[in-house]
């Protein structure tokens, strides 16, 4: 299938599982429904699972996208280091949090959709993909590139026997520069 | 339903030519199908999010009635069981396991529930993978998984076979269900009071999406049949950087300017379909495309061709197509102006060639006198085939004396410091050294106003179409010009802007 980065699809569903388990939790808690427990589970996990999701990776071939105001989510994830970029971790982890949502029906369908999410990620794993946060990177400026170095070596001149000023015969000494020069 | 319209191509292709006779802003909807496919797509989310959550409530309602957590009419209601004389109201008929994974249960054994549950994860599926990102990177994850809407809409059929949603139907004889209603105890002891009946309602939904299933069908049979036409190739020719051209021959194939096609090999892969511009004009009695190398399926064409000895025949391709884009309008102007960024100068090769055949026959459907091109790159190695295209015509109009017809301008926006030493050194020379054509190519944007400005002066009376095939940016700018440098007075200067859209 080309050369997809199966993680850029897993980031997306497992976003899209985030907000779906948020929201069967909401009408869950809401409704005051019989394991209201369990939806309020899902309210925090879906925030949980939204805030690790939300900061795009970068890509490893191509432009990546940053979702809009991803750079304080981008510095957070960063801050766990390994837990976080590498995508065995996320896959299991997901799998464990989406658990909890198949106790109940308004959680349920949150739970299956971050469960694909966490086959996805792990499909993304097996293919040796990882998490890169996306920072903005620094203009490094190169001033030397555009300056040009001074000569090295003097300009060609005659013999030092002709240069040296014979003031014995100032007709002869005089000679014809081979580069044309002018006064400007 | 609405959603499968917009994607029957060949449908809207049929329709846009009924209505060449209606006016082009008929025919500019038609344009306009996938964004919305995608609206349409965005409220059956809406729709589908708003569904579940109401089902959610009233599954969990219908489990407490059944628990007898109500009142005394809710449980006598609920408890009606079906049998020969009785038929249940409560979907909710088990109640001897834990009643928090009631509801769970009713969702996965009812036909409604599973189908349900199956035509949620498909549409999301479906959903998270027509992302923007995912979409314009990986098309083939995108195409493959979109396939689930067959799934969808079989579900979606079905979703109502099981009857569940239940009304109340007149009992024989009717009675009076107000006086009834507080009697729960007396259904069926006193003649005033039989058992109340329910029956559930006839499933509709098949009724709207039939109609579109069978067109979409079609649709995707038409493409089939397209595709077993014989298909010859007239001519394989490498261009430089990496651009294939491929002159196909197929019987009964009539184009219009600046139509693009759809080309699938089965030899690199069986379910892929990819668009091109065609850059033949239709007085050519072969189409032409050129293909640029830009990812797996187009390296491994111009692979294939490149292995291929000479003059033999390249491997089995179907054609589908032509379909249509508002590029046909090009004619109807007296003076145009067409703009072509990057890879979207491609339609307007078609467009000039064809320009240039109708002027040669003295064409009557060619109201254009005059035409003023402005091509745009970032530089021109991916095009050179086009610049040898400027070059001929050029030439040709240079033999005919009439050059005041095509006035073309090349704006090289990725010019370095090497390219503009060496232009400095050849500036006095009559063609120019980057490209070989007569005119000289302008280094950076070009400054649209004093543009719209030349072209005013120089017709000061006419009708003047704006054409771009390019960036939106560059769209919203032109559309702006257009509107300013347009006058009120009829007898003065107007612009009408048309963007082409990929």
């Amino acid at each position: 299938m080309g050369k997809i980065e199966w993680a850029m699809w897993a980031n997306e569903q497992a976003l899209a599982s985030g907000f779906i388990l948020l929201t069967g939790g909401i009408v869950g808690v809401a409704g005051q429904f019989r394991g209201w427990q369990f939806a309020a589970y899902a309210v925090a996990a879906g925030v949980f699972v939204c805030l690790l999701e939300y900061p795009r990776s970068k890509r490893s071939k191509g432009t990546s996208m940053a979702r809009p105001g991803q750079y304080c989510f981008t510095v957070c994830v960063k801050a766990f280091g390994p837990l976080t970029r590498n995508y065995y971790v996320r896959a299991f982890l997901h799998a464990a949090v989406c658990v909890p949502g198949g106790f109940m029906l308004a959680t349920v369908l949150g739970c299956v959709c971050l469960g694909i999410a966490s086959l996805i990620y792990l499909g993304a794993a097996i293919h040796g993909e990882q998490w890169v946060p996306i920072l903005p990177h620094k203009e490094v400026r190169k001033p030397m590139e555009s300056m040009k170095n001074p000569p090295q070596n003097p300009p060609p001149r005659p013999p030092l026997e002709m240069r040296r000023k014979r003031v014995d015969d100032l007709e002869g000494a005089a000679y014809d520069n081979p580069i044309p020069v002018a006064d400007e | 339903m609405l959603v499968l319209l917009p994607v029957c191509r060949n449908l809207l292709s049929l329709i846009r030519g009924s209505f060449m006779c209606c006016g082009r802003t008929i025919r500019k909807q038609l344009d306009k199908n996938l964004s919305f496919h995608k609206l349409v797509a965005y409220m059956i989310a809406l729709m589908t999010a708003v569904h579940v959550i109401a089902h959610l409530l009233n599954v969990e309602w219908y489990n407490n009635s059944r628990l007898g957590v109500y009142d005394k009419l809710s449980t006598a209601l609920s408890d009606l069981e079906d049998t020969e004389n009785t038929t249940y109201l409560n979907p909710i008929r088990k109640t001897d396991i834990d009643p928090q994974q009631i509801p769970t249960y009713l969702v996965f054994t009812t036909i409604a529930g599973l189908t349900g549950v199956i035509i949620t994860l498909a549409l999301i599926l479906i959903i998270t993978s027509s992302m923007e990102v995912i979409r314009r990177s990986y098309f083939e994850v995108f195409w493959y998984t979109h396939h689930l809407f067959i799934i969808f809409f079989a579900g979606l059929v079905f979703h109502g076979a099981g009857r569940i949603v239940r009304s109340q139907q007149t009992t024989d004889p009717p009675h009076n269900f107000t006086f009834c209603k507080d009697r729960t105890d007396d259904w069926g002891r006193i003649p005033e009071c039989p058992i109340p009946q329910f029956a559930g309602g006839f499933p509709q939904t098949w009724m709207w999406v039939i109609a579109p299933m069978v067109l979409y069908l079609c649709e995707r049979l038409l493409r089939f049949i397209r595709y077993m036409q014989t298909v010859t190739y007239r001519k394989i020719v490498m261009r430089p950087s990496k651009v294939l051209e491929l002159q196909l021959v197929k019987s009964g194939f009539k184009m219009e300017v600046g139509q693009y096609v759809f080309l699938n090999c089965p030899a690199i892969s069986q379910l892929e379909w990819h668009p091109f511009t065609m850059t033949s004009a239709p007085e050519e009695d072969f189409l032409s495309v050129h293909i640029r190398s830009a990812g797996d399926w187009t390296d491994k064409l111009i692979d294939i061709m490149q292995k291929l000895p000479e003059g033999a025949q390249g491997p089995k391709m179907g054609v589908d197509g032509p379909f249509g884009t508002a590029s046909e309008d090009v004619f109807d102007y007296e003076v145009s102006m067409l703009v072509g960024a990057g890879i979207g100068v491609t339609p307007f090769a078609s467009i000039l060639k064809s320009i240039w055949y109708k002027f040669k026959d003295s064409n009557p459907k060619l109201r254009t006198r005059k035409i003023y091109f402005y091509w745009l790159c970032r530089e021109t190695h991916a095009f050179e085939w086009f610049a040898d295209l400027l070059q001929v015509l050029e030439k040709e109009m240079e033999e005919r004396g009439m050059d005041h017809f095509l006035t073309y301008k090349l704006y090289l926006t990725g010019w370095d410091q090497s390219t503009a030493n060496h232009v400095k050194v050849w500036v006095d020379d009559d063609t120019d050294v980057v490209t070989g054509l007569k005119q000289k190519t302008h280094y950076g944007r070009p400054i649209w106003d004093k543009e719209f400005e030349q072209v005013r002066k120089e017709n000061p009376t006419s009708v003047v179409g704006t054409f771009l095939c390019g960036p939106q940016v560059l769209g919203k700018v032109l559309e702006k010009k257009c509107a300013k440098y347009s006058d009120v007075d009829p007898r003065k200067t107007k612009f009408y802007f048309n963007k082409e859209n990929f």
